[in-house]
């Protein structure tokens, strides 16, 4: 089985059309599904939040056959993930693109389940992003921005609120669940 | 009347698939009337004939029933005299008002009368009626030449001479001429008339070879059709024949085929009826290209062929379109067809797509298919058609699904559509009888 990394790449990303955006609609459709599925799998499985369009993904190539995507092709593909609101432009000019493998909503929910779960109260920003508690999970990595909204949302709904530190460094969040 | 059957006395002619008279070897046509009708004037016991169209050849009157399809001919050679067209003055102009427009008691009708002698021995006295509107001067003036030309006559071997005294009688005209003083104004104006009139003899002198050459391409046609017989008595005889041989044999094939048609339809000899004339002439003639090139042709190919076969009277594009485009009006088995992308192609009725399709998809089954897709020159080879209408195939067949397309440095190709068999939510596994499974075991090697 083909890999990228640890990440197992299904057979057809070894068939030379899957490359080439396809002009005729129902194949089209087709493509852009498995395209946008590939890249949220790979996403989520890489720890990857953001693509940049200026830059080489491994995804978007194929050496063993050849093939890249063109620059047209990866922007529908991104695009459709934003109409599907599992993306988002981070740019006016969509050079750069924040990948919602987990909808905010989801990352909330992954949040409040994990504190529960480990009965924790206060948690500092930073380590929910890189502590010791939460090595081996999803939360491990995650793109800050992410984070904060996925709080705010909690925050919304009366199930944490956040706090400011001694100093920005220091944002913490206390849970009530 | 429902056919030319009726005119027994006379003999029949045969027609071709598309109504247009079947010419013998060496018969050219001359003049076209669109709708007539031939009455016997003095025996009753002969049978009329109405509402043809009248074609008039080197060797004869042509009478065709064009809805069904049937024909009588008249030899010229049989033609004792011909009298002048002139209409019938009617006494009675109410009559022509209460008369129906094929009657021939109307006073609008130009007749042609004609003394014929058929065999064995009998004499009859026999009138074309021109029922429809056309320049029946031209076409008498046309008649009178072809029964004074006896092309009948002529055998195809010998090799007519004409035009030979000609130049040498000019010399002798111009010697006797009175010298004029050659100073002065005069003497200008007069060397630009001698230039003048001898420039309008050479040009004379031209047309007179011209129509020598003329009739040596006819000869050259005939030769050509004689060739092109033996050849295929040849090749059904010949069992055992090597490739090379047959390939040459092909090749001479084609050249002849290129040179197959004797009498074109010009504006002249058919008028009005030009494109109507023309488009059936094309029907008929595209008939054995098609089936060569397995039912479908670009127009452009339709084109160069036929006007290399007219050899002169070369038709323009439009002419050739717009001949095409008559074809929906008529039963033939041809039509014209017109790519999305704007190719426009002759084919056959019977075409069908359904039939390419499926040769398309079993050729892009094939193990280095899977592997490297199939370029338009590849299916044009498996195919055996032209790689332009190659590619108008695979076009076609990518927009109905069963194709998808490769777009990379190395070119254009197209691979079958293994996108319908990808189940989404299974990206890993798949059915172990199906095409994508085919595609992962041999494809990928």
């Amino acid at each position: 089985m083909q890999r990228l990394g640890d990440f197992r790449l299904p057979p057809f990303f070894n068939y030379p059309p899957y490359f080439t955006l396809q002009p005729v609609r129902e194949t089209r459709e087709k493509q852009v599904q498995l395209w946008k599925d590939l890249i949220l799998e790979y996403c989520r499985s890489q720890k990857i939040h953001t693509i940049s369009l200026e830059e080489d993904f491994p995804l978007f190539s194929n050496p063993k056959i050849e093939r890249s995507l063109s620059h047209e092709a990866k922007e529908v593909f991104l695009a459709a993930l934003v109409s599907e609101g599992r993306a988002e432009w981070m740019d006016k000019g969509h050079k750069r693109c924040l990948i919602l493998w987990l909808r905010i909503q989801d990352w909330a929910n992954l949040i409040i389940n994990f504190v529960k779960d480990n009965g924790l109260e206060v948690m500092t920003i930073e380590e929910i992003r890189s502590g010791i508690d939460t090595r081996g999970t999803e939360l491990e990595g995650i793109e800050r921005s992410v984070l904060m909204r996925a709080l705010r949302q909690l925050e919304q709904k009366g199930k944490a609120a956040i706090f400011k530190g001694t100093s920005a460094d220091d944002e913490g969040v206390k849970f009530s669940v | 009347m429902s056919s030319a059957a009726a005119a027994d006395w006379l003999p029949s002619a045969s027609v071709t698939a598309s109504g247009r008279p079947v010419l013998s070897a060496g018969e050219v046509e001359r003049n076209l009337l669109p709708l007539v009708d031939l009455e016997p004037e003095e025996n009753p016991r002969l049978g009329a004939l109405r509402g043809c169209l009248l074609a008039l050849t080197s060797h004869r009157l042509i009478f065709l029933h064009e809805s069904s399809r049937s024909a009588r001919g008249l030899p010229l050679a049989t033609v004792v005299h011909a009298y002048p067209p002139h209409r019938r003055h009617s006494h009675n102009p109410l009559r022509s008002l209460f008369s129906s427009s094929s009657s021939s008691s109307s006073s609008q009708h130009h007749r042609i009368r004609l003394q014929i002698s058929l065999p064995p021995a009998r004499s009859e006295v026999v009138a074309i009626v021109v029922t429809c509107k056309a320049d029946v001067d031209v076409f008498f003036g046309r008649l009178l030449e072809a029964i004074r030309a006896r092309a009948w006559e002529v055998s195809p071997a010998a090799a007519p001479s004409t035009g030979a005294p000609v130049t040498e009688g000019a010399a002798p005209a111009e010697d006797i001429a009175i010298r004029m003083p050659v100073v002065g104004v005069s003497g200008i104006l007069r060397m630009e008339q001698e230039s003048w009139e001898s420039a309008g003899q050479n040009l004379q002198d031209a047309f007179q070879d011209l129509n020598a050459l003329m009739s040596k391409a006819k000869e050259m046609m005939q030769l050509a059709e004689k060739m092109r017989l033996k050849l295929l008595t040849n090749s059904s005889t010949e069992s055992n024949s090597n490739d090379e041989e047959m390939g040459s044999k092909q090749d001479m094939q084609d050249l002849l085929l290129s040179v197959g048609i004797v009498s074109p339809v010009t504006k002249e000899t058919a008028g009005a009826l030009y494109h109507q004339q023309l488009s059936l002439q094309l029907a008929d003639f595209v008939r054995i290209p098609l089936e060569r090139a397995g039912g479908m042709m670009a127009l452009v190919d339709v084109y160069c062929l036929f006007n290399r076969a007219r050899g002169t009277e070369l038709i323009s594009p439009e002419d050739l379109l717009q001949a095409c485009s008559l074809w929906e009006k008529v039963d033939v088995p041809v039509m014209l067809r017109k790519f999305d992308s704007g190719v426009k192609v002759i084919q056959t009725k019977t075409h069908s797509d359904e039939e390419v399709f499926a040769r398309i998809s079993s050729l892009a089954q094939k193990p280095d298919a899977l592997q490297k897709g199939i370029s338009p020159s590849d299916a044009a080879f498996t195919l055996g058609i032209a790689p332009a209408l190659a590619k108008e195939h695979l076009l076609n067949a990518e927009n109905k699904g069963l194709l998808c397309r490769d777009v990379s440095p190395d070119g254009f190709r197209f691979f079958v559509n293994l996108f319908n068999e990808i189940d989404s939510q299974n990206i890993y596994t798949q059915n172990p009888h199906g095409l994508y499974h085919t595609w992962i075991t041999v494809g990928m090697a």
